[in-house]
Parts: C-alpha cells; sequence; structure tokens
C-alpha cells in the first residue's frame, strides 16, 4: 500500500525514479491486455519500475472532475494511463462544462470528487473555505518546490496551506496574425508596445481596420477585455503594482488601472482600429470570443490578442505555425528587454487523503507526467520546467512553452481568476462589457471598485 | 439496488425496481386507504393519499425555502446577520433595478401575448384541413429544451457587419437586408433586446396556450351556441359573450402556468446574452449571485423576491377557485 | 359493494356541427383567416427549420453563410451527425440515451401517480387544512429548483444515495409534483359531482370510486401531464449535472450534449445535429399521444 508515503525512503524514490531527466524510452509494462492503438500516446510501452514506489494499487478508484471536456479530454485520459496500468488503480474521469459552479455546489453538500482539475486561484479559494479540500502531501509540495517557479506554489496556497501542483499552463500575452500578410506587406513583429501601435497605425495607412475582438461567451462575457485590461495594467504599472492591484492593496479604480483600460480603448474603442471583419466598435460585445480571430484567415483582419489556446478555434486544416496561415506573436512590454507575461493554468486540488488519492496526486505533479501529458496533446503546455519543448508537437505549444520557461519571463497569473469572485467573476466581466458598448471609463473603473466585497 | 448501476441491463433492473417499490408503496396507501369508508374516514384517507407528497414536499421544497429565506438575512458568505440589507440593495443599486424593470416586462408580456397568439391560432385553425399537423407546427417548440430554443434564435439574431463580401448568417438581418436595411446589432440595445429575449419565450409557451384552449373551444357545449345564434348574436359577439366566458377557467390555468414559467426562466437569457447589456431578469441574477459571485445572501433574497413575486398569481387563483366554488 | 358502472361522459367532439370558435372564426373572413394563421404556422416553424437546414451543412459553410443559401448553393453532409453518434471520436450518444430512458420514465410515473392521489383528495375529501395546504402547494411551483441542489444533495449524500439513478428519479418527482397537483385538481374539480355522489349512495369507499369513477375520466389528462413531464425531464440539465454526479454512468443525453461543443468552442455544427437527436423522442412521443393530450385538457374544462 502506500504507508510509506511519508518516509525518507519514499521521497528518494521520487527523487531518484521521477525526478529530473526522466527519458521516454520506457520499456513494456507487465500488463498486455492494452489494445491501445493510438500510437503517440505513452501508453503502448511502459517502465512500470518508475512506478514502483507508488506501491500496489489494484482495485482501487480515483474520481477526476474537471471542466475540460471533448477532445482535449482524451489526452488526459491517455496520460494517466501508465500510472493506472503499473499500479493497478482505476482513475475515473469527469468532464463538464458546468464544472465551475457544480463543483462548489458537490463540495458544499459534501459530494466532491476525490481529485478535482480547477482552472482558477480564486475557485480554489473558494472550495479550501468550504472546508473539503484537503492539504497536498508533502511529496506534491517538494516536487512543486522543484519543477515550477515559486509564484505557481503561491498560486495555490491559501492561508498558509498549500493545495495542490499546477496542471496545465497557458499564456495570454499573444497576438494572433497571419505571417504570409506580414510578408507581403513588409510588416515586422513588434518588440515595444510603441512598435505595435506604429504597426496599428501603418496597416491604418494601408487601408486595413487591424484588429478585430470578441468578448461574447455566454454567461462570462466580457474576460477577453479583462484579459486585454490585465495585459496593459502589467505592462504600463510593472509587476508589483499588478500584485497590489490584484490584491486589492491598491483600489480598482486608481491612476494605474485607469491608465490601463484607458490605453486599451485606444485600439478597441477606436473606429478606425477595430473591427476588422466584424463590424464597428460595439460588435465586439457581441462577436464570441471563438469567432473574433478568424477574420485573420479572411484577410480582413490583421490583428487578434487572445491566448495560446486559441489555435484550437481554428477551422481544421488550417496551418498554425511560423510559416503558416496564422501564428502569434508576444505581446510586447513597454520596452524591448520587459517580458511581462499574462497567462493562466490549472490545479489539482484533492478532496479525500486516501493513500491511492495521494500516489495519483503525486504523479501529476511530477515531470514524468508533465512529459507524457505533453506528447499527447495539442494545444497543452506546462510550466513544469523540466517539460522537454521536444515533446510538444505543434509550434505554437513550443512558443508558448518558449515563453514561460524564459528566464526573463516575468509570470504573472491572470488577476480576474484571482480576485474574488464578486469581481472577477462578476462585476469585472460586466462593466468592461457594458464599457465597450460605451460605457465611460471613470464609470466604469468607480463600479468595479464598488462591487469589491467589504 | 441502490448502486451505481454501469450496464444497460443493470440499469433497467434498476429502474424497474424503482418502478415496482414505488408501487408497493401506493399499494400500502390505497390497502390502509380502504379500510376507511364512509364520511367518517374521509380525514384518514386524504391524509393517507397526501401523506408521500407532504413528506416529498417538505424535504425537497419547503426545507430548502425555509433555509433561503434564512440565509437572505445574511451576507455573502452567510456568516453574519445583516438583516433586510440584501433587500435594499435589490431595490436601490442601478443595476437590480434593472433586473426588477427586465423582470415586470417579462411577466407582463409573456403570458399575455403566448395566451393571445395562442387562442388566435386556436381558433383560425380549428376544424381545418389538416388541423393537427398545423397545431403539431407550433407545439414543436414546447419539445426543444429552453438552451435549444435559445441556439435556434441567436441564429435568427446573429449579426454580421455591412462590409465587403460578408454574409448575413441571421435571418432577421437578411431579411433586413433584403428590405433594403444596414443590419443591426440585436441583442446590444436595451431595452428592445428583452424583448427580442421575450419573444423566444412566447414562441416556446404558444404552444402549450393553443393547445389547452383549443381543447376548451371544443369542449363548449352545442347548445350554448345554438341558442346564441337563435339569438342572432354576430360572430364578434359570439367570441366575446359566449366562448370566453366559457374557456374562462382554461384561460387562466394558461395564464398562471406560463407566468409562473415565465419568472423562473433563466436559461435563455443565460445562453443568449449571459445577462448583459442590461438583460437580467431576478431568476438569473439569482442564479448568478448565488453560483458565480459567491454572494449567498443576496442570491437568496432575489430567490424570496420571486417567492414574493408569485403571491398575487396564487391569490387571483384563489379568487377563481372560490368563486366557481360559490356556482 | 354495487358494483359502479364505469361512466366515461368525455363530452363527444361533433365535427359536424358549427363550434363557436368556428363562428367566431367567420368573422374574419377566410382568406384573411387563413392567412393569419399561415404567418403564424411559418414564423413558429421557420427558426427550427433553419437549424435543421444548418445540421446538414459542413461547419465552414454555417460561419459564413446563411441556412438559406442552401436552396441556392446546395452543399451536404452528414458529418455533424457521424461526429455527434459516434462513439470512437464523438459523443457517442448511445449509453447516454440509455441513461435518459431510465431517467425519464420513473421521473415521469412517480409525480404522476401521487398527485393524482393528492389531487383526489384535495378536490373530493372534505378535511381540516385542505385550503391551506392546496395554497401551499401552489405557491411552491415557484421554489427555484437551485435553492433546493445543495440541501437535497447533501441529504442524499448522508442516505447513501449519491450518484445514482434515485437522487435524480426522487428530484424530478419532486420539483414536478407541485405543478401536476395544481393541474390535475383543476381537472378533477369540473368531474361533476353527481358522478361522485352516486357511487356514494351505492356504497363505493374512496378507493373504489378513484379506481373505478376517476381513472378512466382521467386518463386523458394524466396523459396530458405526463407529457409535460416528458419534456421537460428529457429536456432536463440542471437536476442531471447536479445529482448524476457519476460520469457516464448515469449522465443523460443532455449532459453529452451540452459538453459537445468541447472545452472553449461553439461547435454550431454539432450542436446544431445534437439538438435534432434530442428532440427526436420528445417530438415522436407527442405526435404520437396527440390525441390523448388534446382529449385530456378538453375534458378538464368541461364546465366553464
Amino acid at each position: 500500500m502506500f504507508g510509506q508515503s511519508n518516509s525518507p525512503r519514499f521521497r528518494s524514490a521520487l527523487a531518484g525514479t521521477l525526478g529530473i531527466g526522466l527519458v521516454f524510452g520506457l520499456a513494456a509494462c507487465g500488463g498486455s491486455d492494452d489494445s491501445d492503438d493510438d500510437s503517440n500516446t505513452a501508453a503502448q510501452s511502459i517502465d512500470c519500475a518508475q512506478f514502483s514506489s507508488f506501491g500496489d494499487l489494484k482495485g482501487k478508484t480515483v474520481s477526476v472532475y474537471t471542466g475540460i471536456v471533448t477532445p482535449e479530454d482524451k489526452a488526459y485520459k491517455d496520460s494517466y494511463k501508465p500510472f493506472e496500468q503499473c499500479t493497478g488503480v482505476t482513475i475515473k474521469y469527469e468532464g463538464d462544462k458546468a464544472f465551475e459552479t457544480q463543483i462548489l455546489v458537490r463540495a458544499k453538500a459534501g459530494n466532491p470528487p476525490d481529485l478535482a482539475i480547477v482552472p482558477q486561484p480564486g475557485l480554489l479559494q473558494q472550495l479550501v473555505a468550504t472546508g473539503k479540500a484537503v492539504e497536498a502531501p508533502a511529496e506534491v509540495a517538494a516536487n512543486v518546490d522543484k519543477f515550477w517557479d515559486k509564484n505557481w506554489k503561491e498560486y495555490a496556497t491559501v492561508n498558509g496551506k498549500f493545495y495542490g501542483a499546477p496542471s496545465g499552463a497557458s499564456v495570454k500575452s499573444l497576438v494572433w496574425y497571419s505571417p504570409s500578410e506580414f510578408k507581403d506587406a513588409g510588416y515586422t513583429v513588434p518588440t515595444t508596445l510603441d512598435e505595435l501601435k506604429t504597426l496599428t497605425d501603418k496597416m491604418v495607412a494601408d487601408k486595413k481596420k487591424p484588429w478585430c475582438a470578441g468578448i461574447s461567451s455566454g454567461e462570462a462575457t466580457g474576460w477577453p477585455l479583462t484579459d486585454w485590461h490585465e495585459d496593459m495594467m502589467l505592462r504600463l504599472s510593472g509587476p508589483e503594482t499588478f500584485d497590489k492591484w490584484v490584491k486589492h492593496e491598491i483600489p480598482f479604480n486608481g491612476p494605474e488601472s485607469t491608465a490601463a483600460l484607458d490605453a486599451v480603448g485606444g485600439y478597441l474603442k477606436n473606429p478606425a482600429y477595430v473591427n476588422g471583419g466584424l463590424g464597428d466598435v460595439k460588435s465586439i460585445a457581441t462577436t464570441t470570443f471563438q469567432d473574433a480571430g478568424l477574420p485573420i484567415l479572411e484577410g480582413t483582419c490583421s490583428l487578434h490578442r487572445q491566448a495560446s489556446f486559441y489555435a484550437a478555434n481554428f477551422p481544421k486544416g488550417t496551418k498554425v505555425a511560423e510559416d503558416g496561415d496564422v501564428f502569434a506573436f508576444y505581446l510586447p512590454g513597454k520596452t524591448a528587454t520587459d517580458k511581462p507575461v499574462l497567462g493562466g493554468g490549472e490545479f489539482n486540488v484533492a478532496f479525500a487523503d486516501r493513500p491511492e488519492v495521494k500516489a495519483f496526486q503525486t504523479y501529476l505533479s511530477t515531470d514524468t507526467w508533465a512529459n507524457i501529458k505533453a506528447k499527447a496533446s495539442q494545444g497543452w503546455v506546462s510550466a513544469n520546467k523540466k517539460i522537454d519543448p521536444n515533446n510538444l508537437s505543434n509550434p505554437i505549444d513550443k512558443l508558448a512553452a518558449t515563453i514561460l520557461l524564459d528566464p526573463n519571463t516575468v509570470f504573472r497569473f491572470d488577476g480576474s481568476d484571482q480576485m474574488p469572485a464578486a469581481v472577477g467573476s462578476n462585476a469585472y466581466w460586466k462593466q468592461t462589457t457594458s464599457w465597450i458598448t460605451g460605457q465611460d471609463t471613470k464609470v466604469t473603473v468607480d463600479n468595479i471598485e464598488k462591487a469589491w466585497p467589504k | 439496488m441502490f448502486d451505481t448501476a454501469d450496464t444497460t441491463a443493470e440499469k433497467f433492473t434498476q429502474m424497474f425496481a424503482a418502478i415496482l417499490l414505488f408501487a408497493a408503496v401506493v399499494g400500502i396507501i390505497l390497502f390502509i386507504a380502504g379500510r376507511f369508508g364512509g364520511r367518517r374516514g374521509d380525514k384518514i384517507v386524504a391524509y393517507s393519499y397526501l401523506a408521500p407528497t407532504l413528506l416529498m414536499l417538505l424535504v425537497g421544497l419547503v426545507y430548502p425555502g425555509v433555509r433561503t429565506i434564512y440565509q437572505s438575512f445574511f451576507d455573502a458568505a452567510g456568516s453574519a446577520f445583516i438583516g433586510m440589507d440584501n433587500y435594499k440593495t435589490i431595490f436601490t443599486d442601478s443595476d437590480q433595478l434593472t433586473v426588477l424593470r427586465n423582470t415586470v416586462f417579462w411577466v407582463v408580456v409573456t403570458p399575455f401575448v403566448a395566451t393571445a397568439v395562442g387562442l388566435l391560432y386556436a381558433i383560425l385553425v380549428d376544424k381545418a384541413k389538416m388541423e393537427s399537423f398545423a397545431k403539431a407546427l407550433v407545439f414543436l417548440p414546447m419539445a426543444i429544451s429552453f438552451v435549444g430554443a435559445s441556439i435556434i434564435w441567436k441564429f435568427v439574431y446573429e449579426f454580421r457587419p455591412d462590409q465587403g463580401n460578408v454574409k448575413q448568417i441571421g435571418l432577421l438581418n437578411q431579411v433586413l437586408v433584403w428590405l433594403g436595411g444596414s443590419p443591426q446589432q440585436w441583442l446590444v440595445d436595451s431595452p428592445l433586446n428583452t424583448f427580442l429575449l421575450i419573444v423566444v419565450m412566447i414562441w416556446i409557451q404558444a404552444g402549450f396556450a393553443m393547445t389547452v384552449l383549443s381543447a376548451a373551444i371544443k369542449a363548449i357545449p352545442d347548445d350554448i351556441i345554438e341558442a346564441a345564434r337563435l339569438d342572432g348574436v354576430g360572430p364578434w359577439g359570439m367570441f366575446r359573450f359566449v366562448t370566453l366566458p366559457a374557456i374562462r377557467p382554461a384561460v387562466v390555468v394558461v395564464l398562471t402556468t406560463i407566468g409562473i414559467g415565465t419568472l423562473k426562466v433563466f436559461d435563455i437569457v443565460r445562453t443568449m446574452t449571459g445577462g448583459q447589456f442590461d438583460t437580467s431578469v431576478i431568476a438569473n441574477e439569482f442564479y448568478s449571485q448565488s453560483f458565480r459571485s459567491d454572494n449567498q445572501g443576496l442570491g437568496s433574497a432575489l430567490a424570496v423576491l420571486l417567492f414574493l413575486l408569485v403571491i398575487p398569481i396564487v391569490a387571483y387563483n384563489i379568487r377563481q377557485i372560490r368563486s366557481s366554488e360559490a356556482l | 359493494m354495487t358494483t359502479v358502472t364505469p361512466v366515461t361522459t368525455t363530452p363527444p367532439l361533433t365535427p359536424d356541427k358549427p363550434n363557436a370558435a368556428a363562428v367566431a372564426k367567420k368573422k374574419l373572413t377566410s382568406p384573411w383567416a387563413s392567412l393569419a394563421a399561415l404567418v403564424i404556422a411559418v414564423l413558429w416553424t421557420l427558426p427550427t427549420f433553419g437549424l435543421l437546414v444548418s445540421s446538414f451543412r459542413p461547419e465552414r459553410a454555417i460561419k459564413t453563410t446563411g441556412w438559406w443559401t442552401f436552396f441556392s448553393d446546395p452543399t451536404f453532409t452528414m458529418d455533424n451527425y457521424k461526429a455527434v453518434l459516434d462513439a470512437e471520436s464523438g459523443a457517442g450518444l448511445g449509453s447516454f440515451f440509455v441513461n435518459s430512458l431510465v431517467i425519464t420514465i420513473p421521473s415521469v410515473l412517480i409525480p404522476l401517480c401521487l398527485a393524482a392521489l393528492a389531487a383526489y383528495a384535495f378536490a373530493w375529501i372534505k378535511f381540516p387544512g385542505r385550503n391551506i395546504l392546496f395554497l401551499i402547494i401552489f405557491a411552491l411551483q415557484i421554489v427555484p429548483l437551485q435553492v433546493t441542489l445543495i440541501p437535497l444533495l447533501t441529504l442524499y449524500v448522508d442516505a447513501g444515495l449519491a450518484n445514482t439513478f434515485w437522487t435524480i428519479w426522487i428530484s424530478h418527482a419532486i420539483f414536478g409534483l407541485p405543478l401536476a397537483i395544481y393541474l390535475l385538481h383543476n381537472f378533477m374539480r369540473e368531474i361533476p359531482a353527481t358522478l361522485l355522489e352516486a357511487a356514494r349512495v351505492d356504497g363505493a369507499g374512496h378507493v373504489s370510486i378513484f379506481f373505478r369513477v376517476l381513472l378512466p375520466l382521467l386518463r386523458p389528462a394524466l396523459a396530458a401531464f405526463g407529457i409535460f413531464q416528458f419534456l421537460w425531464v428529457w429536456n432536463d440539465l440542471l437536476v442531471a449535472l447536479t445529482f448524476a454526479g457519476g460520469g457516464d454512468a448515469v449522465a443523460p443525453i443532455t449532459v453529452a450534449l451540452a459538453n459537445l461543443s468541447g472545452t472553449r468552442g461553439t461547435a454550431w455544427h454539432l450542436l446544431s445535429a445534437g439538438a435534432f437527436v434530442s428532440i427526436l423522442v420528445p417530438v415522436t412521443i407527442f405526435l404520437l399521444l396527440q390525441r390523448y393530450f388534446v382529449r385530456g385538457l378538453l375534458a378538464g374544462s368541461v364546465k366553464g
């Protein structure tokens, strides 16, 4: 069993077998019942030796509940297979688009899953507040110390207790563009905010509507605007001020926040700049975020600021690469040496401390898992420092990984995901949506400040 | 039997087991009731008939309802008693006032228009060729879920800009373009957008009104109509003085059911606008405060308000029942 | 006990004689009446029709042109339906379909029987507290489902029922009861009291009155409510999401459809096909039971 989980022997075993430099020449696993025909997963040949430290978990089940549904769920399930085969445990995966509300209902009612993949630090805090979340085992904490930037651990720490290892990560500070258009028109990828502005004006001079944007997203309508705002906040005022702002140590309607929103307005509320292929400024409000970047393919829009996961929204057959139909560049900082990056990610939070749950949690915090997962998926990266970019098959994932792993990068987690729910998933979305349809900047930031729970 | 069923066979076995178990419970109730004949046993019969219903409602609706009322006097986290503050917020905060205004629009417009359309259509297709086919067409939306209906109507209101070779994919804007107009973003401008959402609800509910009212019309005894005709009552008079009074109870049932359904609706708003652009209604706001904003107190207060709003409808129904019993 | 002859006094439909509606219709002279009916029928059908056409169009066509272009420039594909029905790559709706059936049948039968009993008690038995109880039940229609989720789920967890069909059956039964009682009570009150009195004089008890006198009359009304409850349960997402909690083992088709569009996608093309797969059953049921349905509500408003 997992009795030895707290022993030093276990920890060193983990460090040894699952630690640095695990390669993927994995030898055959004992079980031969697997008829998986998928060639890009690691499921076909596994060296079970590295899983021996988890012990025999035959007959045990761990339930996982997430907001990740088809088609992205397959890579998750595949990445669990080596662990399942070698330890004998069964992982029950449940994906649900309504995860973010349902997980709270289930936790409050005492029916949580064993493990949840939580996409926001704010939600993680709410889950901890229900009293049902379980502190992460020491092995997980040790792995996170080793494999992640220390910021990441803080996002999953509530009142000094650490609750779960980061899972995936996404880079939000990206601008999508058409490489062929840039080549034909002689545009170059900007390296400072000023250059971005110059580029935009050049495009306008070429009789183009440079930017396209869309913020409609059902009940979460408005979130792409909050990302824009945060990106500007991070660039104009710097990461320290950004942190204070997220923690509400400086007011939401202060000069920094107002300036950042005005900077966004300089692009998105400028009728000469938007909304390429989609209409006027107001059309930003009604265009779904999924559709907003597609005009790049039609040639009616040149620039679209959206996260790395947007790659999945381009129709099948679109080549997403530096020499393809569409690609992205890093949304530049104030100067060429500034590298602030806004991003997001998920955390594995456990609600049970049975040995098999702990073992699974530990497995998910290793670089072994991160690399298996990276191999199995498209459009997925992790901020795990030991992820091998060669395991990432598509160019945009590679770009995202390069940005995340760049030592000069100053990473900040999406601010609205950390703010109290009343702001981060209500007032902030709602007010910025009103702002894009005409509301004044001052009224907007004042209203959000007012909504901050006392 | 109370485990999670995994195979199809197990699932159906469990289902039949449940039905049998339930039948046994009803059987016991009827057996008890059957032992008490005559008027003396009335009380026992009544209470045993009601027992399972009352028990389920008590646990499943009354208890959560009372809990909600209690929580509405507490703050967001449910820890500090704050009296009527949540209610004060609802009636003073400008966002919440918009929510109230929209709810009034919904409740006033939906039941009456849906009933009127249903009644008109029922009269128009009555005895027409292919009557049941014609009715099935209008009833069809009832069979579609609220979310499905919202998707269908998003396709109607969808906007594409009036530039270059971009084509409309929303029907309403295409019709506008065909007529020489320029496409509009229908769901942005308040209060027009609220009425466009109401259209979806009317579209769903008119079939219900039509079916019920059509049945009621067909049930009017012929001798009454015959008598009225002999008295020389014209078609309009016939509608006003014979049809309408005769189907009045059915109209009340339809208005009540649609009215309550409208108060509770939130899927349409949530799917189509997410409550943005000043389109939120109480039910939607309740949902977003309770489950998204983590403000349990305000969410509960909104639920209680919903409960209070139904009181006039209840009162009206009581009067109907009383007056019909007096007859 | 004397046998009570089952009396079926459902008012006969008289298709030959002109009725009130027919007379009223004459006011709106025939061509105009037909036109108005046609306009309503078209308005009520067109949006659904548009979605039906869309469901057969390729993804890209749906995103760039309106469904009406299908008629000038037909592009036809079954890919959307394949994606929805395919068990390998798509949602594989088959097992969810079974779950939906298993969920729906008891969720309709249970409240139907209980409400019939309760409505009978309210309509035909005099007992202390009758009016106030009826009013409370009537008003309970408005309790938003969402406020019940956490308390009910907590109870289910304590009872060890979480993640089984039982939670969904019980919940749907509870949520359906107030409306069922209201509608059936309204119907029962309209049955002439003389019928019941006659049975009583013959010495029939409540059980035998219920079964021999009322049930034959009630059958259409039960069919009517049955359809409403069926539609409600079949289309429900919230109750299933909260209580089904056990993943694919108990989740109904609506849950599978909701997840179809992908983690971050809208996937119109899949949603349109999925929507049609899911409305197939309710529409078929409606068409099959339409006769009963109309007669049920018809009998319900006999007196006027």
